[in-house]
């Protein structure tokens, strides 16, 4: 018997039960859908969270003041001290290694911003003019923070996109002057519209030069200073060098913590891939239940068929043959199940996407495949019994069975 | 053709041991036309059941064209019974969701014949058996008669040497059953050997050749010199 034939006859006798047929599809479609659909999500979360860090920046080093663990008491606490700040000398300090591309200082605080009549609270950002490239954020219009010197507090400032249309509204801005406490700022340049990243609206904050931020906050310390390695393979020695760097300035005091975005990524990297892994893990359990479902009714239909089958012995059909057409009937439905249960995933997915914008929702291509293999490979694994059963039948009781 | 020597065939029911043939020997040459008769429970259908091959005898040897064919395991029967065997039975056994020539293709699909050629054929024998317009018609939309002609017409699609027939026309009328055993008695006289069970006397009494058999044993035999 050809295999043409064979799959032409299975399909045949699938049509030949058509509701059961449907059912067991849409049970076995079930199954993939729901796999591509939770694994989609689950890879979705994944590289949404992998972006909004990317988006960041590139190989970045982070440098922040204080430790989280510290190693026993050091003299400092025994008289009283907090733990030291990190220095805009600091920051610059770190431009001595020669993994170290470019720092960005950042200082932040609120003030109130005044424009004429208006006024409004806003998120100032003290940094250099390095920030616009470490943090990879955009300009609409005019410049930048000066370059220059880190401690010459020049009076100018970038505007968020929302600030400016609702202190200047439709009017330039540039060359216009705002109030932030009790200085009075030259708007230089407005950034470009972003939107939210990392909990953190780029649209709705005010960037000074540091030193200007600290007169305006009275202060001396840094929120964070961004390091931004020369490459990827310097990210690990960048680091080193920073805790060394600050190390000896710090009276060989370990008060800073050095953070990789790459370790940050990789940790989130990890638990959202476990993740996916454990919802596409339930998921394939409807798989297997589809499984036992067609094995279910491929039982029914053996004794069922029980006179075919005597018939198509007589005919001349060795067992092999009848175990080959009660498998082709179970590669068939699964087959067909898979590729329904494909479509609907994919389209659940597109339908995701287009509610979620934000959320990347892909079904990795593993999933799929797997979602795939378990379906083909279920149908297959139940339909053994099933099929074995058809050609074991003894053709002389199968012909006489009424 | 068919040469069967001590075939015996024994059933267990229950603990019991209940023979169904005892120590048949028979010969029946090629071209033969012969009918088994006896009462319900003489071992006839077992004995056309051993002829074609659906069941193994407990012990005897069975030899076919001069080949032992008991010696063969199930494929190997398998692939003598599609290319030498039709078998023709009481209920006709038509497979419900095919259609007429769908159900006389089917031994030549089991077979692996190439489509163009079973086309062919499935339309010849359409034509010879008269169900040409009944070829898209699915069993129960035929009659008794029109579906044991697809049955024989099934049957003889693989041109066996042999066609085996159990009561043929138990379920037909007076009027078709002789149509039915016109067409098997034309096939006779293509040189098919015929072989018949049957307890109507009257149909049994038109082979050639008819056994009378009490209790699993071959009990007489009686020779007539040509068919009707």
């Amino acid at each position: 018997m050809k295999l043409i034939d064979v799959l032409q006859f299975a399909s045949g006798s699938l049509r030949g039960s058509r509701t059961r047929t449907l059912l067991m599809i849409l049970a076995m479609s079930i199954g993939v859908a729901s796999v591509v659909i939770l694994t989609g999500l689950g890879e979705g979360a994944r590289r949404y969270v992998v972006n909004q860090f990317s988006s960041l920046g590139t190989n970045l080093v982070i440098v922040l003041p204080g430790r989280t663990e510290t190693a026993g008491i050091g003299p400092g606490m025994l008289l009283g001290q907090i733990p030291r700040e990190l220095s805009l000398d600091d920051a610059q300090a770190l431009l001595r290694s020669r993994a170290v591309g470019r720092i960005a200082p950042l200082t932040i605080g609120s003030s109130q911003i005044s424009q004429g009549a208006l006024n409004r609270e806003v998120v100032v950002l003290g940094s250099t003019s390095e920030l616009l490239e470490v943090r990879h954020m955009s300009l609409g219009q005019g410049q930048f923070l000066p370059v220059g010197d880190l401690h010459s507090s020049e009076s100018v400032c970038v505007l968020g996109a929302k600030v400016k249309t609702e202190l200047f509204g439709q009017q330039q801005a540039i060359g216009g002057w705002v109030r932030l406490g009790d200085r009075r700022f030259r708007v230089v340049g407005v950034m470009a519209s972003q939107g939210e990243s990392m909990g953190f609206n780029t649209d709705e904050i005010v960037i000074v030069p540091v030193a200007s931020a600290h007169m305006l906050f009275n202060t001396s310390g840094l929120f964070r200073v961004l390091v931004e390695a020369k490459s990827r393979d310097a990210i690990e020695q960048a680091k080193h060098d920073a805790e060394e760097i600050l190390l000896r300035r710090h009276n060989g005091e370990r008060d800073v913590t050095v953070i990789t975005q790459d370790a940050v990524v990789a940790t989130f990297d990890r638990i959202l891939t476990a993740l996916t892994l454990a919802v596409g893990g339930i998921a394939s359990i409807s798989l297997a239940v589809a499984g036992i479902l067609i094995m279910n009714v491929m039982l029914i239909a053996v004794s069922q068929r029980v006179k075919e089958i005597g018939l198509l012995k007589a005919l001349g059909a060795p067992a092999a043959e009848i175990r080959n057409l009660f498998f082709a009937e179970a590669i068939l439905l699964s087959g067909i199940g898979s590729v329904v249960g494909l479509i609907l995933g994919e389209a659940g997915v597109w339908v995701i996407g287009k509610i979620y914008p934000s959320l990347p929702v892909v079904a990795p291509w593993w999933a799929v495949l797997a979602a795939i293999a378990t379906s083909l490979g279920t149908g297959i694994m139940f339909s053994v019994w099933p099929a074995r059963r058809a050609a074991r039948l003894d053709p002389v009781m199968a012909l006489a069975r009424s | 053709m068919i040469s069967l020597s001590q075939i015996s065939r024994s059933f267990t029911v229950g603990d019991q041991q209940v023979a169904a043939l005892r120590g048949i020997d028979l010969n029946i040459a090629a071209g033969d036309y012969v009918s088994i008769m006896g009462p319900s429970g003489s071992g006839k259908s077992t004995l056309l059941n051993l002829i074609g091959l659906l069941d193994r005898p407990s012990s005897g040897t069975y030899k076919l064209d001069g080949g032992n064919v008991t010696a063969l395991n199930d494929a190997q029967q398998a692939k003598v019974r599609s290319e030498k065997i039709g078998f023709v039975f009481q209920s006709f056994h038509l497979v419900p969701r095919l259609t007429a020539a769908m159900n006389i293709e089917l031994p030549l699909i089991l077979a692996g014949i190439p489509p163009a050629e079973r086309k062919a054929r499935v339309v010849q024998l359409l034509e010879n058996y008269g169900l040409t317009d009944r070829a898209d018609h699915r069993p129960d939309q035929l009659s008794g008669g029109q579906r044991q002609r697809v049955a024989i017409a099934r049957a003889t699609s693989m041109h066996p040497a042999v066609l085996l027939a159990d009561e043929p026309t138990g379920n037909l009328d007076q009027t078709t059953g002789k149509e039915v055993m016109n067409l098997l008695e034309q096939l006779v006289a293509q040189k098919v050997t015929l072989i018949l069970v049957t307890h109507d006397p009257v149909i049994g009494g038109r082979a050639t050749r008819q056994l009378y058999m009490v209790d699993g044993e071959i009990i007489g035999e009686n020779k007539s010199a040509a068919s009707p």
